[in-house]
């Protein structure tokens, strides 16, 4: 059973790294959100900085949703989830090989590519590791809930605009956690503050792992038998 | 399957004779451009005098301000062979436009990491958000933009059609990065070497510029030159690839 | 591979789809060794039934059940499936295809990629990309997927389907084997795939009404 859901998490990272796969596309999208937005709001590097984490975040769960629709839908459309479901692996955990493999190809390379974005937002140098520590602490709570909206959408046509809809609410705590600790370390507060938030920020990571999977596999369930 | 006569022009009788020139062409354009960057970097490091303002720190603009004009030029480069892509159908000119990209992708880079070297110690801040280094990371998003469509359409004769128009719409963009410096003149350094009235830097840094412009630019063709010659082989076994699979059959 | 007491049995099968009743009253038996070919006109359910068998499909009404096989194991995970989709993804290899299947399915003592690769003789395309087969190629790769993975329980909807002649016969000896070595064969077909004795079940449109 490892075997198989070893094999699942390759597969699936390797085919989002080819063409058309849109691997490299998150990141892609996550650079271009944050970088118009001072073209928005104006160069002011003091208005910048106040707004550089809040930003940040956004930029990530917007590119993260970006990538989220296909996570079911490819394998549905064209005949693979058939077989995939027929397999030794029982749905839930078919669904955690899929949100680790999107938080691979998506989570992992958007919380590598913050930084740059931090330079281009004007945050400061220290508050970089915190960044960094509250992305990768909060990622993969984006691919396992997300998991759970992708699921529902299997088979409905513009499945990500809807998938997206009914995700982003339950982004909130991420994101309120998320820039709670980059903000707390941007004041000088690393030692209570963000710590307490990079904890929530943990802790909501493991429940949506624990959690996102069984509602994925039971969404998979209901909508396509 | 079978590839049509034209088709098969395309895919193999021009490019024949262009893989057999710039065989011959790379080994004495690898040596002029290893020349030419030697000699420039030997100036710029070591024979130049230090800026008066700026100290030793000015020497990051041997390598900033030919970046910067390779960016440009590989930008025009793209366009210019989409342009005769689209129009003329050249075999050669959609490979010419694909290869161009990551090249000037890199320069492009190239030219903005070097810009916030230069801006820490200068402005005190790594980034800021003029109007020149905009536009420069706006063109870096339009290589990523023309690289990411090459990637995600698997046909090449379909992927270079609309990767050329994307090249051409992106290039209203290079007269505004190039005008930009005139329009808006913010923090940054104003344009020294294409000013009206002459220019004002120091002779004994043009020669080390100068030069180093030289050897970007030949190091640019030569690359150039190589990728494309990857991506024909690369074409080539597709079709050998695709031919095999029709015999497969059999 | 399998106890010679191995048997699908299905009870008072119902199948209702979009509202519309397909078939209901469906019983069947088939032992190891044996076919059971579902023929019938469009839309009288075949693929359904494949389907619910499958574990695909919910079973509305009745039961179906495969008994003296691997007790662990439902049916869905001891059969091979092969549909109208064919599962395969384009920039895969042909090889990396069935090594994936090979690893995520539970090789056991099937054969290797390669030999399943020399059975659908594709093994001359082993590493091209799945986006350059041709519809037959495709499918010859969905059922050489079959050799790489034991199944007792084959269920196949219309696997001639693109086929040549060469490979219809291809087909026809590898069901022949998979038989001999004790497994049950259910098919949905319009051409006679030349099964020895193989039980037909006819489904009507009319059966529902």
């Amino acid at each position: 059973m490892r075997r198989a859901f070893l094999a699942l998490v390759a597969r699936d990272i390797r085919l989002a790294a080819g063409i058309g796969g849109g691997g490299g596309m998150a990141v892609f999208f996550f650079l271009t959100v944050v970088a118009i937005v001072p073209l928005g709001v104006g160069p002011d590097r003091p208005v910048l900085e106040l707004l550089a984490p809040g930003m940040l975040w956004v930029g990530l769960l917007l590119a993260s949703l970006l990538t989220l629709d296909r996570m079911f839908q490819a394998d549905v459309e064209d005949g693979s989830f058939d077989l995939l479901s027929m397999g030794p692996l029982p749905l839930e955990l078919v669904a955690v090989a899929k949100s680790l493999a999107h938080w691979v190809v998506t989570g992992l390379p958007l919380v590598i590519a913050a930084p740059v974005l931090g330079i281009l937002l004007n945050l400061p140098p220290e508050t970089m590791p915190w960044l960094m520590l509250a992305m990768l602490v909060g990622t993969p709570a984006l691919s396992f809930i997300g998991a759970v909206g992708a699921a529902l959408t299997v088979g409905v046509r513009r499945g990500g605009l809807l998938a997206s809809l009914l995700v982003l609410p339950f982004y909130v705590p991420v994101l309120i956690f998320g820039v709670g600790a980059v903000e707390a370390a941007a004041v000088g507060f690393e030692g209570q503050a963000a710590r307490q938030a990079l904890l929530f920020l943990g802790a909501i990571t493991l429940a949506a792992i624990a959690i996102g999977p069984l509602g994925a596999a039971a969404a998979l369930r209901a909508i396509l038998r | 399957m079978s590839l049509t006569a034209a088709q098969k022009f395309h895919a193999y009788a021009n490019p024949a004779r262009f893989m057999a020139l710039s065989d011959r062409l790379l080994a004495p354009l690898w040596a002029l451009t290893l020349l030419t960057l030697g000699a420039g970097l030997w100036f710029a490091l070591f024979n130049s005098p230090p800026d008066y303002q700026q100290g030793e720190t000015v020497r990051i603009m041997y390598v900033h301000v030919p970046s910067a004009w390779l960016a440009m030029l590989g930008y025009s480069v793209m366009a210019l062979a989409s342009a005769v892509a689209l129009i003329f159908r050249h075999p050669l000119a959609d490979v010419a436009a694909k290869s161009a990209a990551p090249i000037g992708a890199a320069f492009t880079f190239l030219a903005l990491a070097t810009g916030s070297l230069w801006g820490k110690p200068m402005w005190g801040t790594w980034w800021e958000w003029d109007a020149r280094m905009t536009s420069v990371l706006v063109l870096f998003f339009l290589y990523l933009g023309y690289m990411a469509l090459w990637a995600t359409i698997e046909d090449p004769l379909r992927a270079a059609r609309a990767a050329a128009v994307l090249a051409l719409a992106g290039a209203i963009n290079i007269p505004v990065i190039r005008y930009s410096v005139v329009w808006w003149n913010t923090l940054h350094q104003p344009a020294s070497v294409f000013r009206m009235d002459g220019p004002t830097i120091a002779p004994a840094m043009l020669l080390p510029l100068g030069l180093m412009a030289a050897g970007f630019t030949l190091l640019f063709f030569t690359l150039h030159l190589v990728r494309m010659r990857a991506e024909i082989m690369r074409r080539r076994v597709r079709n050998l690839r695709l031919a095999r699979a029709d015999e497969g059959e059999a | 591979m399998t106890t010679s007491d191995l048997r699908l049995a299905a009870r008072d099968l119902a199948c209702i789809r979009g509202g519309r009743l397909v078939f209901e009253g469906l019983s069947f038996e088939v032992g190891a060794g044996h076919a059971l070919v579902l023929t019938g006109p469009n839309g009288a359910g075949k693929s359904s039934l494949l389907r619910q068998i499958a574990g695909l499909l919910e079973v509305e009404q009745g039961e179906v059940a495969l008994t003296g096989g691997d007790p662990e194991c439902g049916i869905a995970e001891q059969s091979h499936y092969v549909g109208h989709l064919d599962g395969l993804k384009p920039m895969m290899s042909v090889i990396e295809t069935l090594r994936f299947w090979r690893a995520f399915l539970g090789a056991g003592d099937a054969a290797s990629p390669d030999a399943a690769l020399q059975a659908m003789a594709l093994a001359p395309l082993a590493d091209l990309p799945v986006a350059y087969l041709s519809a037959g190629q495709k499918r010859r790769l969905s059922l050489a997927r079959l050799a790489v993975a034991p199944r007792p329980l084959w269920l196949l909807d219309e696997p001639s389907v693109a086929l040549d002649a060469a490979s219809v016969a291809r087909l026809r000896d590898f069901m022949a084997a998979h038989l001999a070595g004790g497994g049950i064969i259910v098919a949905a077909t319009h051409l006679d795939l030349g099964l020895q004795g193989a039980a037909e079940l006819r489904l009507t449109r009319e059966m529902a009404s």
